[in-house]
């Protein structure tokens, strides 16, 4: 229980030191007049108590308030980024196993799983959902929520790649050969020891897969010019910044907070799941 | 050939390793006895670990045969005839002393009611009963080393492995616990093949010491240990037996191994 006092506290102070720095630094280029690196004024650091006034404000005709759209939209977006999530963890993690069994693929297959993260995303993603929404299976195509989620999926699969690969290598060579010595199967090797083994560096992977997906799936809304997410709308305050930059500030922060939403909610299946030496704790 | 006592018996046991041709152990002929004590013991480099290991199967010898309970070394360990320990313990950090000895009992299928029952047995006999739901971390590693020995024990292997299983404690807890496994030997009956670097220890333990020489490992002498059973701290005081360590630590001098220490980190020789 003081533990998790501590915790808040920490957080709460860095945050307020955070916003004193932002609020600081407006106020002393501000007052002197300073234009290096860059001007300072309410468009290009609109004030904290302007950002969060903002939320309140209504921004539709119909009186909807900021904040209220842009719940709606990271509602929207946290679907598309929890699907990419999951797909990328399965394929990333079935591939990661794939290679870690079968050294060979190791270098055959390991340059190509590198090569796909160095081309930018948003070259990737008009492709994806441009040429998923072209096919057919049985009547069916994939909707364009869908269509964005296989772009978050693409953001979140190499991490969680590279870390079951070398958590499945990191068993310790002795607890191979124990396993070995009680006539264990392959298949019970990697159950009953490579995988527990592996778990630590799996969630290592899943925290930055997780911020990695909300990423993917707002970046892939916006080629497919889909409105109701976070993404939609930095695009719609992108256009409207100069009359009302505060927006815009409003919905990266949110975007950030859903981020950090799905970092803790990882973090916390986290330590439900693995059970390590507290040292080990990072 | 092969007698129903005989529980291990190797005959011109000789392995190279491919990598860069080093020969570990040759012309290896030894035959075990059930309810034997046999220690491994000679300089680092001969190949006492390598040795155990084919009789584990874990590494297969390039010539002679290996039978073990009169099958293939193959074989054995399919069929579960031994436990193996290692220096360091190697228990799972995520599992709780519980089902650390019970992994083995695991993989043979036991259900749940006959695990917990045995692994209560088995924390009885290394005298750990009340640490049940501790994490290996949470113990002392002479209480780890314990762990280990039991789960090695669980499923009753006729044949125990040891590879220098005390060789990173201290003094007084390896004392206590080489007590601790002789009295474990007498309950369960079981033969033990014990790898090890210290000579007194080797002495107290084993029926038998099997002195090894280096590169390429072979058997330098066999010491035949004729202590009377059960040893007990008076043994180390007994004059035969320091009549017995001088003997082997002889052989050691013969074959220029005079300076054998303890290493604490464990290698694949």
């Amino acid at each position: 229980m003081r533990g998790v006092v501590k915790r808040v506290g920490t957080g709460v102070a860095v945050l307020a030191a955070l916003c004193g720095l932002y609020t600081g630094y407006r106020w002393l280029w501000m007052t002197t007049g300073w234009t290096w690196p860059f001007v300072v004024d309410d468009i290009t650091m609109p004030s904290l108590d302007s950002i969060v006034g903002a939320l309140f404000d209504p921004v539709q005709t119909d009186g909807q308030t900021l904040l209220s759209l842009l719940v709606e939209s990271s509602l929207f977006t946290a679907r598309e980024a929890a699907l990419g999530f999951a797909m990328g963890s399965i394929v990333g993690f079935a591939l990661g196993a794939v290679i870690a069994r079968f050294v060979v693929l190791q270098r055959g297959l390991m340059p190509y799983v590198v090569a796909s993260q160095t081309i930018p995303i948003l070259a990737i993603a008009p492709m994806v959902v441009v040429g998923l929404g072209n096919i057919e299976i049985g009547g069916w195509t994939p909707t364009d929520w869908l269509r964005v989620s296989v772009i978050s999926a693409y953001l979140t699969f190499f991490p969680v790649t590279v870390n079951t690969v070398r958590g499945l290598q990191s068993a310790d060579p002795r607890a191979v050969e124990l396993m070995r010595s009680y006539a264990s199967n392959e298949w019970g090797i990697f159950w009953k020891l490579r995988l527990p083994s592996a778990l630590p560096y799996l969630f290592g992977a899943f925290r930055v897969a997780a911020t990695a997906s909300v990423v993917g799936a707002i970046i892939g809304e916006l080629p497919s010019s889909i409105q109701d997410g976070l993404g939609g709308a930095i695009i719609n305050f992108n256009q409207y910044y100069v009359l009302n930059p505060q927006n815009l500030w409003a919905t990266n922060l949110v975007a950030a907070a859903l981020g950090i939403a799905f970092f803790l909610v990882v973090v916390a299946v986290e330590r439900l799941v693995v059970h390590r030496p507290p040292e080990r704790f990072a | 050939m092969t007698t129903p006592e005989t529980v291990v018996s190797l005959a011109g046991v000789t392995k190279t390793f491919p990598k860069g041709g080093v020969t570990a152990v040759q012309d290896i002929d030894l035959d075990v006895g059930r309810g034997e004590f046999i220690s491994l013991i000679g300089p680092s480099g001969c190949g006492k670990s390598t040795l155990l290991r084919i009789v584990g199967d874990l590494v297969s010898p390039s010539a002679g045969t290996v039978s073990v309970n009169g099958k293939p070394a193959a074989r054995a360990r399919l069929d579960r005839d031994y436990g193996i320990v290692f220096q360091a313990a190697v228990l799972y950090d995520w599992r709780t002393v519980t089902k650390n000895i019970a992994l083995p009992l695991e993989l043979l299928g036991w259900n749940r009611t006959t695990r917990r029952a045995r692994v209560a047995e088995m924390l009885e006999l290394v005298e750990l009963t009340g640490f049940e739901r501790h994490y290996p971390w949470q113990l002392s590693g002479g209480m780890q080393q314990r762990v280990s020995i039991a789960r090695a024990l669980s499923f009753e292997p006729a044949l125990l492995l040891m590879d220098e299983p005390f060789g990173a404690l201290d003094e007084m807890t390896r004392e206590r616990l080489n007590l601790e496994l002789l009295r474990i030997w007498a309950e369960t009956g079981s033969t033990v093949i014990f790898v090890t670097h210290s000579i007194s220890e080797a002495v107290f333990l084993s029926t038998r010491v099997v002195v090894m020489s280096p590169r390429p490992g072979k058997i330098a002498g066999v010491v035949p240990i004729d202590l009377a059973q059960p040893r007990g701290v008076t043994t180390r005081e007994d004059p035969r037996f320091f009549e017995h360590v001088t003997s082997v630590r002889e052989l050691l001098h013969a074959i220029g191994a005079d300076s054998i220490e303890p290493t604490l980190v464990e290698g694949f020789e």
